[in-house]
């Protein structure tokens, strides 16, 4: 097949940025949609010009560290992918993919595709997590924890941290994101004690951190590549008004 | 320098209570005094440095990745072992510490390995009271599974993402002490080079990778936590950024490096499809628990997979193994794959794969329950191949997947430098010449919760107001030779990518010192790959400059890194006259191609020694079995 990149290009985050065009040869069905950057970016430095900086390290979906939008869609054109498992059979020979960054205040863009997310990690140091030290705890099994909340924690624990919630709200809210957080400690007996204080420290980080509020338009539910559900968002919200009332 | 392993004596179940006692304390009050350095925040280094500041010491955490929990332990997917014995079917800690030193080939260490057995349940114990979702029964108590050949169900999992949950709970641990100020996490920042300051571990020099900007960073400890080098291979299930530069650094600094040719290659992987392959994806080995592994029993037979009936299959490894059958121990899984493709049954385009068939699990079990179970794996066997498993059997073929080899480390995890300690996959401690499913986890997170926060103590405990200024002629001389090394990289210019200089490193390494090794092979690969060091030096070209962004360079310096190991990696698997765990050499084999280790020789761990421009130095640690007897692994 043959494909052109269209790639949003800016040097660094003060810089302004642009789209570049790239036609691209030789591209097989069975490639990742990042292998076809790669390729690209080979040529591009044999050619002297600079590679395009993208985000990536797994490139199995469980990371969480790559991030773009294809064609207009956070993570690409498929549900409940990331965007290193997007392959070159969901695009037709011929067609133009646009590739752009996250888009959000508080994700700064580094370089062409890839952002700064560290804002997510200044939302968890101020309360996403147990406190538990080293060597403190009882048997594991002292504490029966019904199958079913533990299913559903988990599924709130799957949350990779990507940002495609953000990125793809209107109001750039990462409500999804520390909405899956929240729940997942409130599921669990061991997050009962610091419940309150976890959810009011975390929603006040995430709104000094400069994300958006959320106005339920579902967005981030259908981008996240996980799958979280919104209902984790309501959960959230119901600790959030306990914990206010005192 | 000392090379002593400081293995405590005593019976081998009272050691590590004894060594605990026998270990000088620093004084609470103390504590804050001391700075330690941890590179490299994946399991083992998040654990530790969680632990560290939790018992009121200084951190500093440097990783290049953005975050912590980015790390390439996340991609972990089986489990994580632990002697609990909740299942009651007989497990217990001397169990798992034979399971697990049998299983290394009888290549590592008794009073190590008894030592890991002995924590893992702690270890569950941690995890749990942070929150992590481990699978649960009905009756809401966690539930186990076999894994990777045990006989014994001691592995616990969280679906298909075990990594995942465990180093998200370490993550939290740590971001918890980030919130309080008493770590101070670095993030995409790489750690260049290791600072001696009279032969100890002072101090780092790091490249900070969104400026280019170059630190000096001093401490009393210096902790190195940064994983496995499987990348040497190119192709591995190892994220893209693992490297070796960190322990390569330190290596070149005087730590020794044990092992080196102690790979594992994992026998369940979706096979290489095209020539831009970028990395390999593990197939959890919890699959061969129900799919049955087979290949045509002509050569060359290219028909349909549902088209070849039952007496035209060879299941090779029901037929050579009847006792493990498909759950033998991956070096012979994968040496048996290699095998069946070498002698033309491989099956698919290039016939380099077998097949991994779940038509019988699904007739016996129902469609529901293998999904159930195995349903995530199979969706991502089809978003990667097009191919639908639950229809055509999955195809897989061994891929290199991680290191048991690493800088040489003491009992209490030091390395021969004083004041260096190295944790997790980074070091060669545990794992011998094979390590077993769900074991790996177990090891990063025993080293980092509850090893090195007691071991560490007893080196601090002498080293008080020791600080070294970062203005000492160490650090700036070792910071004038990362900007050196950065601008020579930048500066050759030539005509070849750093990519295709290291899949060319991949294809020696693969060929040579792969699933299967001989001499003449070996000492092609030591004459090949410091030619191919000097084409990457002469010929590489890396665009852009030190000052900003550079991901390019980032990889350059990893694989001129890589091209060092690889040498030392050869010369490892020459010496080493005998085939154990995952080391096979064609010489040393039993007639039914089973391989036949030298214990006279070679029970013993080999640390290298760095040489400026001479083949490094073989030191020998032996290893004393008073506990078990080495017996002939057998899974017939
Ligand atoms: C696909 C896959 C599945 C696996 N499944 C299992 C399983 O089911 N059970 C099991 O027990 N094991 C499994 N393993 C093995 C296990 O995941 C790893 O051995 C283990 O997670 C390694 O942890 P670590 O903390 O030592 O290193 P890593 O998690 O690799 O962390 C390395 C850290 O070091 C940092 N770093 C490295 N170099 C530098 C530098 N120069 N400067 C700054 N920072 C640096 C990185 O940023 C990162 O933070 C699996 C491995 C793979 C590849
Ligand atoms: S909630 Fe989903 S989209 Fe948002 S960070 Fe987590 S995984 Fe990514
Ligand atoms: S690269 Fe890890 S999730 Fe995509």
């Amino acid at each position: 097949m043959q494909i052109t990149l269209k790639v949003w290009r800016q040097s660094d985050a003060n810089s302004p940025g642009d789209f570049v065009s790239y036609p691209v040869d030789n591209v097989t069905e069975d490639m990742s949609f990042f292998e076809v950057i790669d390729m690209l970016n080979d040529e591009l430095v044999l050619r002297g010009e600079e590679p395009i900086a993208f985000d990536h390290d797994c490139r199995e979906g469980i990371c969480g560290t790559c991030g773009i939008f294809i064609d207009g869609r956070a993570h690409g054109p498929l549900q409940g992918v990331t965007s290193c498992q997007v392959h070159m059979r969901s695009f037709t020979d011929g067609q133009e993919i646009v590739v752009e960054p996250w888009r959000a205040r508080a994700f700064p863009v580094i370089k062409d595709l890839a952002v700064d997310r560290t804002a997510f990690d200044r939302i968890m140091a101020s309360g996403g997590y147990i406190s538990v030290n080293t060597g403190s705890s009882v048997d594991a099994n002292a504490t029966p924890i019904s199958k079913h909340d533990a299913d559903e924690a988990f599924d709130a624990a799957a949350c990779i941290g990507c940002g495609a919630c953000v990125a793809s709200c209107k109001n750039a809210s990462a409500m999804l994101f520390v909405g899956a957080k929240v729940s997942q400690y409130a599921l669990l007996p061991q997050g009962q004690p610091e419940s309150k204080e976890r959810v009011l420290n975390m929603v006040a980080t995430m709104d000094d951190e400069g994300f958006g509020s959320c106005t339920n338009t579902g967005a981030c539910e259908s981008e996240c590549p996980k799958e979280i559900s919104l209902e984790h968002i309501a959960r959230m919200n119901r600790e959030f008004i306990k914990a206010s009332l005192g | 320098m000392s090379f002593q392993s400081n293995i405590p004596d005593g019976p081998l179940k009272e050691k590590w209570t004894k060594h605990k006692f026998d270990l000088k304390l620093v004084n609470p009050a103390n504590k804050r005094k001391y700075n330690i350095i941890v590179v490299g925040t994946g399991l083992a280094g998040a654990s530790a440095a969680a632990s560290f500041a939790e018992l009121g010491y200084n951190v500093q955490a440097f990783s290049y990745h953005e975050s912590p929990r980015r790390a390439h332990s996340i991609a972990a997917q089986g489990g994580i072992n632990a002697a609990k014995n909740y299942p009651n079917d007989g497990d217990s800690i001397y169990r798992l510490f034979y399971d697990t030193i049998k299983g290394g080939d009888y290549r590592a260490r008794e009073a190590n390995v008894y030592r890991l057995a002995e924590i893992s349940n702690n270890i569950i114990d941690q995890c749990v009271a942070q929150g992590v979702p481990f699978a649960r029964e009905y009756g809401g108590l966690l539930d186990n599974r076999s894994f990777g050949g045990a006989q014994v169900s001691r592995t616990f999992y969280a679906r298909g993402q075990t990594g995942q949950q465990l180093l998200l709970g370490a993550y939290s641990a740590l971001i918890r002490q980030m919130g309080k100020g008493t770590v101070q996490f670095h993030p995409r920042h790489e750690m260049l080079d290791l600072v001696l300051v009279n032969g100890e571990a002072k101090g780092i020099i790091t490249r900070n990778l969104v400026t280019g900007e170059i630190n000096r960073h001093s401490a009393n400890a210096v902790v190195l936590a940064t994983g496995g080098y499987g990348n040497v291979f190119f192709l591995s299930t190892n994220a893209m950024a693992s490297n070796v530069t960190a322990a390569w650094r330190a290596h070149r600094k005087g730590a020794y490096f044990a092992n080196p040719c102690f790979t594992q290659i994992h026998p369940t992987c979706i096979p290489v499809s095209s020539e831009h392959q970028s990395k390999l994806t593990l197939m959890s080995e919890s699959l061969r628990n129900d799919g049955r592994v087979w290949v045509p029993k002509k050569k060359g037979d290219n028909r349909n997979p549902s088209d070849i009936p039952e007496e035209d299959r060879d299941y090779y490894l029901e037929r050579l193994y009847p006792s493990f059958g498909n759950l033998v121990p991956r070096d012979v899984a994968s040496r048996r794959a290699k095998d069946m493709c070498d002698k033309g049954h491989g099956v698919g385009n290039t016939g380099l794969a077998v097949y991994l068939d779940f038509s019988d699990a699904i007739q016996r079990l129902g469609r529901d329950a293998v999904s159930a179970k195995y349903g995530n794996l199979f969706d991502m066997y089809q978003q990667i191949t097009g191919e639908n498993p639950y229809e055509t059997p999955m195809r897989i073929y061994p891929a290199v997947h991680y290191t048991m080899g690493g800088l040489w480390v003491d009992y209490n995890l030091m390395s021969n430098v004083p004041g260096l300690f190295v944790l997790g996959e980074a070091n060669f401690s545990d794992h011998g010449a094979n390590r077993l499913g769900a074991s790996a986890l177990m090891q990063g997170l025993a080293d980092g919760y509850f090893i090195i926060p007691q071991t560490i103590g007893n080196y601090l405990s002498e080293k008080l107001n020791e600080t070294v200024s970062i203005e000492d002629s160490a650090f700036s001389s070792a910071e004038n030779d990362v900007r050196e090394r950065a601008e020579k990289l930048l500066s050759v210019n030539g005509s070849r990518t750093v990519d295709d200089i290291h899949k060319e490193l991949g294809k020696i390494l693969w060929d040579n010192v792969g699933m299967s090794r001989e001499s003449s092979g070996l000492n092609e690969a030591i004459q090949k790959i410091p030619a191919l060091r000097e084409e990457f030096w002469n010929n590489v070209r890396v665009p852009g400059n030190n000052e900003s962004f550079n991901p390019e360079l980032e990889k350059a310096g990893r694989v001129a890194d890589f091209l060092e190991l690889g040498e030392t990696m050869a010369r490892d698997a020459l010496n080493r006259e005998e085939s154990c765990g995952g080391h096979f050499r064609e010489e040393h084999q039993t007639e039914e191609n089973e391989a036949r280790r030298n214990d006279e020789g070679y029970t013993y761990v080999a640390a290298w020694e760095y040489q400026d421009g001479a083949p490094p130095n073989l030191h020998k640690e032996s290893l004393n079995f008073e506990n078990v007897s080495l017996t002939t692994r057998s899974y017939k």
